[in-house]
């Protein structure tokens, strides 16, 4: 007899007091994945959170499922093993801009080229929160911060660059804020196969209050922001009447009824192509000139890695009776003492 | 003609073939290996690989060299000097004259012996034997080149010609050692089955080098060697490094997991994830990784999803894996990390060996992180001592170091296959369902220390574990002092426990001497040599050789008070007696130490040990 269990949001949430800063961003993403992992149906008990170092990682405390706050840098790594040892289990990934795309550079590029099925949280609020801000590998050209007092001289990562260089097969961007479309993006990667990558920009109240204003306010938000959502068109603005249209080999934000551009105009989001040029032009607008893309913006089908190594070990299996070490050495070079 | 030729008959013999990397040195050693273990001699070998990886043609920096003891009674070295060299070129017999005895045998290729290779190698006269003082060596000379060059006539080029000059010098000394080429022909025909050309030549290369030995035997002594009986059983013949890689496997067959290796490539230690890798029909699981740290910490998340994990790596790959190794012992989760060590600090001498990470694997990491330390003794032992390392990893949920070296990893010997119904039984502690009812993550077994192991995947066991402190009784994140303490101390006392589940340690040779040998790992075959030389000579000696060092044997202490002297022999500047002084109070052994990223040669050791016996 098998019963569908049904889940909720409270399933997953685990009875320690959760310790980020009042205000903090982490509360939504740590509230929107509660939300859709009970959509998701997946039991607690096959979900594995990994995290590294940082306020982000804290995550794993907050969920009850299985959990391992691990050390600054290496949770992408960590992950890959959990998930390449048990491929049933979900594992997922909880990090920041400071663990993930600094101490953890390394792992997180080689995680997602070998497109290991781990599902990767950047909470990036371009600061090193725990350590009491100093600037992050995410943090702007000319930050100042406790450990740039005048201001950084070194230009920034943009994870989605970073990811999408390292033949990345998933990547979204969500607000912290977003409670309503968060779970949405959250499902779209854990049930993407293969290494997904969700870019959450998180405020810090603390140390780095106010960064995203420009785009996250409730006024700001409808033109500097597009929703993307694949096989629909690039739409936003108060009156849903902007549009994203090709510009040579460039994008450009148009007014739909203006300078001539009609509906027909504005291009229609396929997160699923494979040439990662559009999704990279889309990643990379910054609130400026053109809206910051929200929404899956990259969801592509390859093969990952976890099953590719479960396949190749059947396959030999298949041609290969031996099962047991002693079989194997008896059927080497051997000679017999009598 | 028969009856002119002086039979020399020894107990053992030792053999170096020598040339230049590329010509094919390791594979004529392994060949005559493979074909004198066939023939029931006991043997131990060691290659000797060049830093670099193709030097320039002839040059002393190119020269590999591949050196095999074989016997009729228990071979524990690879031997100290060569009673038969092989010289490729005059650069392999530069390198290799300290190797030499007066009356070593040496066969050298004339073609290559020419006034541009000996330039090459630096000689500076046409007589390179008189130059490095090498008068009275038996020289066999032969035109090995120009001989398969006559042999091939018609039948391969000239390339093919000079690529089979190894298996001409095979086989001139099969002729010198009895062998049959029966067996040659048959590893030569397994191994070129593909290339039908290759081995036709090769076969006839063999045969001639083996008639022209025939044809000069007037001219040198020929060997015998005795044959030794041995257990019975099946026979192959491994490395330390495949060792290691079938003592996982064994282990995780025994405890019924699948095998996971995180590992990145780094002399000498490679060859383990090699081997495992080729395990697929074993169900194996090896990920090459991005770097060392991850090679630690993919296996560490293997082992958190109920694997048995591990990681190979040699002295600098484990400095980089501290941090993580330090996360598994906080975590408490099973972990076997293999140093196969080599000479250092830094990246030191990557091809050579020595015993210097011995502190670092006990010592190497933030905060109190006891850990278990363990040592191979030898190439076969490496599979017991893998085997053992898992054991414990698994029953104690412990990261636990295996330490073997260069010299162990790369040395091979003819070994039993083992049954694995002689081994233990490997039981790790996991949750059992009636323990849902108030379980935390840390609760422990109070006999043992040891955690119980719930497994991701397990219904009612969800928690969360890292490198944060986390309360005895409750398993959640704690600062409280008093509690730190407490976890502090039982780490501390869950290793220490492990010494109620090692073997006692032993003493060996006369147990009523005055002087007791103490080794560690893989000297163990040259010390073991060296006490039986010094009996032979009629003194008295006690000699005992650690494999388990953190804990160690809980008669160590006892041994070593019971000696007037103790000598304590090591390839480092002291480590384990500055480690046994630190367990022992009060005690102050006697050291020989020796850094030179070589083995030990036995007659040294003979010398060193002697004169303690008789001061």
């Amino acid at each position: 007899m098998t019963t569908q269990t049904i889940y909720q949001a409270k399933d997953y949430k685990s009875p320690q007091l959760v310790r980020w800063c009042p205000g903090c961003g982490d509360y939504g993403v740590l509230s929107s994945l509660h939300k859709a992992m009970a959509e998701l149906g997946v039991a607690p008990h096959n979900i594995a959170v990994i995290s590294g170092i940082g306020c982000s990682s804290r995550l794993p405390y907050y969920m009850n499922t299985y959990g391992f706050h691990t050390i600054h840098g290496r949770a992408a790594a960590i992950a890959t093993g959990v998930k390449v040892a048990n491929p049933k289990l979900s594992v997922w990934v909880a990090t920041g801009d400071g663990d993930c795309l600094a101490i953890g550079g390394n792992h997180f590029i080689h995680a997602v080229r070998r497109n290991v099925d781990i599902n990767i949280l950047i909470m990036n609020n371009k600061i090193y929160g725990l350590t009491k801000g100093q600037y992050s590998p995410t943090s702007d050209r000319g930050f100042v911060s406790k450990s740039s007092p005048y201001g950084t001289v070194e230009d920034p990562f943009r994870p989605a660059e970073l990811a999408i260089g390292a033949r990345g097969t998933f990547f979204a961007r969500m607000l912290d804020t977003d409670i309503k479309n968060s779970p949405e993006i959250i499902k779209a990667a854990a049930l993407h196969k293969g290494a997904s990558v969700i870019e959450t920009l998180v405020n810090c109240v603390i140390f780095n209050d106010g960064i995203y204003n420009n785009i996250t306010v409730k006024e700001n938000r409808p033109d500097k922001t597009l929703f993307l959502r694949h096989g629909e068109k690039m739409i936003f603005g108060k009156d849903n009447n902007k549009g994203i249209v090709r510009d040579g080999f460039n994008l450009k934000a148009v007014t739909v009824g203006e300078n001539g551009y009609t509906m027909e105009d504005v291009l229609v989001h396929d997160a699923t192509t494979l040439d990662p040029s559009l999704h990279l032009k889309l990643a990379l607008m910054d609130g400026k000139e053109l809206p910051v893309a929200l929404g899956v913006i990259r969801d592509v089908a390859a093969p990952a890695y976890d099953a590719e190594v479960e396949a190749q070990i059947e396959k030999v299996k298949a041609k290969n009776p031996v099962r047991t070490l002693r079989e194997y050495l008896m059927s080497g070079d051997t000679w017999e003492v009598k | 003609m028969e009856n002119e030729t002086r039979i020399k008959e020894m107990e053992s013999v030792v053999i170096r073939f020598s040339g230049d990397s590329g010509d094919g040195m390791q594979l004529v050693g392994n060949f005559f290996s493979n074909l004198s273990a066939e023939l029931g001699n006991d043997l131990i070998n060691f290659p000797d690989y060049p830093a670099e990886i193709r030097a320039p043609h002839g040059t002393l920096s190119g020269v590999s060299g591949f050196q095999i003891q074989i016997g009729g009674k228990k071979i524990f070295t690879p031997g100290d000097k060569a009673d038969v060299l092989i010289a490729m070129n005059p650069a392999a017999l530069k390198v290799n004259a300290q190797f030499l005895r007066s009356d070593s045998v040496v066969i050298i290729d004339t073609d290559s012996f020419q006034a541009p290779d000996l330039e090459r190698a630096l000689f500076t006269t046409d007589d390179p034997f008189k130059e490095l003082g090498l008068s009275s060596v038996q020289v066999v000379p032969a035109s090995i080149t120009q001989m398969c060059k006559d042999a091939l006539e018609g039948i391969a080029d000239n390339k093919q010609a000079l690529r089979s000059r190894n298996i001409f010098a095979l086989g001139l000394v099969c002729w010198l050692f009895n062998r049959p080429l029966e067996i040659v022909e048959r590893l030569l025909s397994e191994k070129f089955k593909k290339k039908p050309d290759v081995l036709k030549a090769n076969l006839l290369v063999l045969q001639a080098g083996f008639n022209y030995g025939h044809n000069i035997h007037a001219t040198v002594s020929t060997y015998r060697i005795e044959t030794v009986p041995q257990q019975k059983g099946f026979y192959t013949d491994v490395s330390g490094n495949r060792a290691t890689a079938f003592g996982l496997i064994a282990a995780a067959e025994k405890a019924g997991l699948t095998l996971f290796l995180g590992s990145y490539p780094i002399t000498p230690a490679t060859d383990i994830m090699q081997e495992l890798t080729i395990h697929k029909e074993l169900g194996v699981k090896v990920m090459q990784t991005e770097d060392e740290i991850a090679g630690i910490c993919t296996a560490i998340g293997a082992s958190f999803a109920g694997n048995l994990a591990a990681t190979s790596t040699s002295g600098p790959g484990l400095a980089l894996k501290s941090e993580a190794i330090g996360l598994a012992v906080i975590a408490e989760l099973p972990l076997v990390i293999v140093d196969v060590q080599r000479a250092g600090p830094s990246t030191g001498m990557p091809t050579k060996s020595e015993q210097t990470d011995l502190y670092q694997a006990l010592y190497g990491r933030n905060g109190e992180s006891p850990i278990v330390v363990m040592a191979a003794v030898s190439p076969t032992d490496c599979f017991e001592s893998a085997y053992m390392a898992s054991k414990i990893a698994l029953e104690h949920m412990t990261p636990v170091i295996l330490l073997t070296d260069g010299y162990v990893a790369n040395g091979s010997s003819a070994w039993r296959i083992p049954d694995l119904k002689e081994y233990p039984d490997i039981k790790p502690p996991y949750v059992s369902p009636k323990m849902k009812e108030g379980w935390t993550a840390y609760l422990r077994n109070l006999d043992t220390d040891v955690r119980y192991w719930a497994v991701p995947g397990t219904e009612g066991f969800a928690h969360r574990i890292g490198g944060l402190e986390k309360d005895y009784f409750k398993s959640v994140i704690s600062i409280d002092p008093e509690n730190h303490d407490k976890m502090v101390n039982v780490r501390r006392s869950k290793i220490e426990k492990i010494a109620d589940y090692i073997p006692l340690q032993e003493v060996y040779g006369n147990k009523d001497a005055d002087v007791l040998v103490v080794g560690w790992g893989g000297t163990y075959g040259h010390l073991s040599e060296a006490i039986e030389k010094i009996q032979k000579q009629g003194k008295k000696v006690a000699f005992t050789h650690f494999r388990y060092i953190n804990p160690l044997p809980k008669n160590t202490e006892e041994i070593m008070r019971k000696y007037k002297k103790v000598i304590v022999i090591e390839q480092n500047l002291g480590q384990f007696a500055g480690y046994l002084r630190s367990k022992i109070g009060g005690f102050n052994p006697y050291q020989f130490n020796r850094v030179k990223g070589q083995p030990f040669l036995v007659h040294r050791l003979v010398e060193e040990i002697v004169k303690l016996i008789d001061e």
